[in-house]
């Protein structure tokens, strides 16, 4: 390669690169507005109703964070601190359920072989093509006749109940496992228990931070069953979620957006965090199963 | 997951029979060949067990049995009836002169179509109990006819951590799922055959068996239900292909761009992205919907800079609203299958693009012909959970437009809803839970179909050794 087309080579990467690079910065803008204005606004003071402003007319204050735990009780209707502790209690009972759960019904449609797995796996696919809000009125009518609506343990058996069907992540992980390794302990007299919690679990650390992650992460984003389970009176019951909703219904917007946008900045940075840390599982667990290559 | 998904169909069905009447011919065989003992654990569950020893397991069947029988005669029996009547005694009030009117208690339809399906699953698992009761006894003979050392509790319960460990891993999950998918979900597909719909709410009036009248109703051409629904149905089909297929392609051109040789920081980008995927949908969407108002930052910003003398109705005019739910969708979509994408992309062959290259093929052909046909055969099945993802996003159209702007000629729904939107809205806002049900299993033939067709088209299942 003579040096004057190795220099249009190298220019030509140069500029690509630069190209790249503009795109990038601009995506970036792009998918860090909403991010930077919900920051902004949580800090902004005057706010009444939906800024028509990305920078704030009125300057600076800390004093929504303030409100949010200052004015928390039965005159605002709003407890904050009370509904992101219920959140908490839910999502480590709920997670630590779902995960279990589902690690135990992947492994037991992956490795073992019995009479019913694959009515199981047939089953479990259909039941999955519904949507999830189709039974919601139902779930509702079984919780109120057993008596648990407006508790946070009809919102853990919830969130955990459906648990049977979130294998599929978890499966194509374990399949992946060679199977000679189970044999191997098989032949030295170990049983299938030993074989799941020796051999497997230790090897399946992504798919199980996986499933953690993503079981945790649930009840901070739902507001529909919360919604459902919690009826209009049960405040103090509510988790972050639907409290956040609530703060910004056509009765409350224009005096809590601001409050609304502090909460959500507090809800989501250790969301966030905790995601971003975990990020590398995530992927890893999602494409473990499905990618062959 | 892919062949599980194709042998779905008739095979099945036709497998549950065969095991069914494999179990019948299993009865009598046993019934033959059975001595006293076993013959009458017909009768009396767990009596072959019990006298042979093996005390736990006998007095499981029996107890079953026990409990099964007092639930039929004093509750299960009645329910059984209900189902099928759903109620004749209308509540009432009762108004004699001179005294404060009464309220006369009725039936409860709705209670007792659920009784009557929870009885009808009990009963499925007593006829299982029942089989298994009697297979047990059957091998409990053999046993002792051939002088075998019957297993005692431990030596049993050691099995359900070895090579029965299967049940110890699913017996609660199963539970959870009978409990709150299957019996929810079986109650609301049997509500579409009635007509539990605002105008017939129990314990105020009863409803009843109407057969297909929901459906027809819903697919009427004339009617208002008809009105809402076709249109409905084509602005989902509209919106899972447009939003499953930009999400796609850009989320892929994202992923290559930040794999790019020569770019640098890749960490740095990817975290931007992945941070809007782990932001609560309810607040990056809720904020969304809020910047987009008409009298929001956007419109506002838009007006300051005099770029608009009005603002633009991103949300409350129909085809606005539309192409706003689509491109915010991108925002909430695009890092999703960068993430996907990316680790695809990171475990194509190397040798493939030198190939390529030394074969002087340029970046585009590269990429239509190496890894636009890599990627579609690993996320196949990944593409079809996204479009019946798309059919099902709640999320989206939820908190964004509440599905609105309302179109004035449908039943309860706007111009952005989903089938799923609307369903929520019929259950939540009207009680129309007959219409709600219909929908519902509209939503799931359609992505029955969708995936069974998609997957017998897809490389994955056609070639499945090709790329491996």
């Amino acid at each position: 390669m003579s040096s004057r087309a190795y220099t249009h080579a190298k220019g030509r990467v140069i500029a690509g690169n630069t190209l790249a690079y503009v795109v990038l910065a601009v995506l970036c803008v792009i998918w860090l507005v909403p991010v930077a204005w919900l920051i902004i606004i949580s800090f902004s003071k005057g706010v009444a109703g939906i800024p028509n402003y990305f920078w704030p007319k009125y300057g600076f204050t800390l004093q929504n964070y303030v409100k949010l735990f200052k004015d928390s009780g039965a005159a605002s209707g709003f407890y904050f601190p009370r509904w992101f502790l219920n959140t908490l209690f839910v999502a480590i009972c709920s997670c630590a359920l779902t995960a279990v759960m589902t690690l135990s019904v992947a492994y037991a449609v992956s490795r073992m072989r019995f009479r019913l797995r694959k009515p199981y796996l047939n089953v479990a696919l259909v039941l999955g093509m519904f949507p999830g809000f189709m039974s919601m009125i139902a779930v509702y009518y079984i919780l109120k006749a057993v008596g648990l609506t407006n508790t946070l343990v009809a919102l853990i058996l919830v969130y955990s109940g459906g648990a049977g069907l979130g294998f599929y992540v978890a499966k194509g992980f374990f399949d992946a496992i060679p199977k000679e390794m189970d044999e191997a302990a098989m032949i030295d007299g170990a049983t299938r228990s030993q074989i799941f919690w020796q051999i497997t679990v230790p090897l399946s650390k992504p798919v199980i931070v996986y499933t953690i992650l993503t079981s945790f992460l649930a009840p901070w984003a739902d507001f529909i069953f919360v919604n459902m389970i919690m009826g209009p009176t049960a405040y103090k019951n509510y988790t972050v979620a639907l409290g956040l909703f609530r703060m910004i219904d056509r009765e409350h917007i224009t005096t809590y957006f601001s409050m609304f946008c502090a909460g959500a900045v507090l809800v989501s940075i250790p969301i966030v965090a905790l995601f971003i840390s975990m990020q590398r599982f995530y992927v890893e667990g999602i494409t473990g199963g499905s990618v062959k290559g | 997951m892919e062949e599980n998904r194709i042998r779905l169909r008739w095979s099945g069905l036709r497998r549950f029979f065969a095991a069914f009447v494999n179990q019948a011919n299993l009865l009598g065989h046993t019934f033959r060949e059975g001595d006293g003992r076993t013959r009458l654990s017909f009768v009396l569950m767990g009596f072959g067990n019990l006298v042979r020893g093996q005390v736990a397991k006998g007095l499981y069947y029996f107890l079953s049995e026990a409990v099964f029988v007092v639930y039929m005669v004093l509750f299960g029996a009645r329910s059984l009836v209900g189902i099928v009547t759903l109620g004749t005694k209308t509540q009432y009030i009762e108004a004699i002169p001179g005294q404060v009117p009464k309220v006369i208690r009725g039936d409860n339809s709705m209670l007792m179509l659920l009784y009557g399906v929870a009885t009808v699953l009990l009963v499925v698992w007593f006829i299982a109990t029942y089989f298994w009761n009697i297979s047990s006894a059957m091998q409990t003979q053999r046993a002792v006819e051939n002088g075998e050392v019957l297993p005692g509790l431990r030596t049993e319960a050691r099995e359900y951590l070895d090579a029965k460990f299967h049940v110890t891993l699913m017996i609660l999950p199963v539970m959870g799922l009978l409990l709150f998918t299957v019996l929810p979900l079986l109650f609301m597909i049997l509500i579409a055959f009635t007509n539990y719909d605002s105008s017939h709410q129990p314990p105020g009036s009863l409803f009843h068996w109407t057969g297909l009248y929901t459906f027809k109703a819903l697919f009427s051409n004339s009617g208002v239900l008809g009105g809402t629904f076709w249109p409905v149905l084509g602005w989902t089909i509209t919106w899972a292909v447009i939003a499953t297929a930009s999400n796609y392609v850009l989320g892929m051109l994202l992923a290559i761009l930040i794999n790019r040789k020569g770019v640098r920081f890749k960490g740095l980008w990817r975290t931007v992205f992945v941070m809007s995927i782990a932001i609560p949908q309810f607040v990056s969407l809720l904020l969304m919907r809020n910047m987009l108002d008409d009298f929001g930052p956007i419109n506002g910003v838009l007006q300051h800079w005099g770029l608009t003398s009005k603002f633009i109705p991103f949300l409350t005019n129909a085809t606005f609203a539309r192409i706003s739910v689509l491109v915010v969708n991108l925002w909430v979509g695009i890092p999703y299958s960068m993430l996907i994408t990316s680790g695809i992309l990171l475990s194509i062959p190397k040798e493939l693009y030198e190939a390529a290259a030394i074969d002087g093929a340029s970046p585009f052909r590269m990429w239509t012909k190496i890894i636009l046909p890599y990627v579609v055969f690993v996320t196949g099945p990944y593409l079809i959970t996204q479009f019946i993802g798309n059919i099902n996003n709640f999320n989206v159209i939820y908190l964004l437009t509440g599905g609105g702007p309302s179109g004035l000629t449908y039943y309860q729904a706007g111009k952005t809803d989903l089938l799923v939107t609307w369903l929520y809205k019929l259950t939540v806002n009207t009680r129309d839970y007959s219409y709600a049900s219909a929908i519902g299993i509209c939503v799931f033939i359609i992505s029955a179909i969708l995936s069974l067709v998609a997957y017998r088209n897809t490389k994955s299942y056609k070639k499945e050794e090709t790329f491996q």
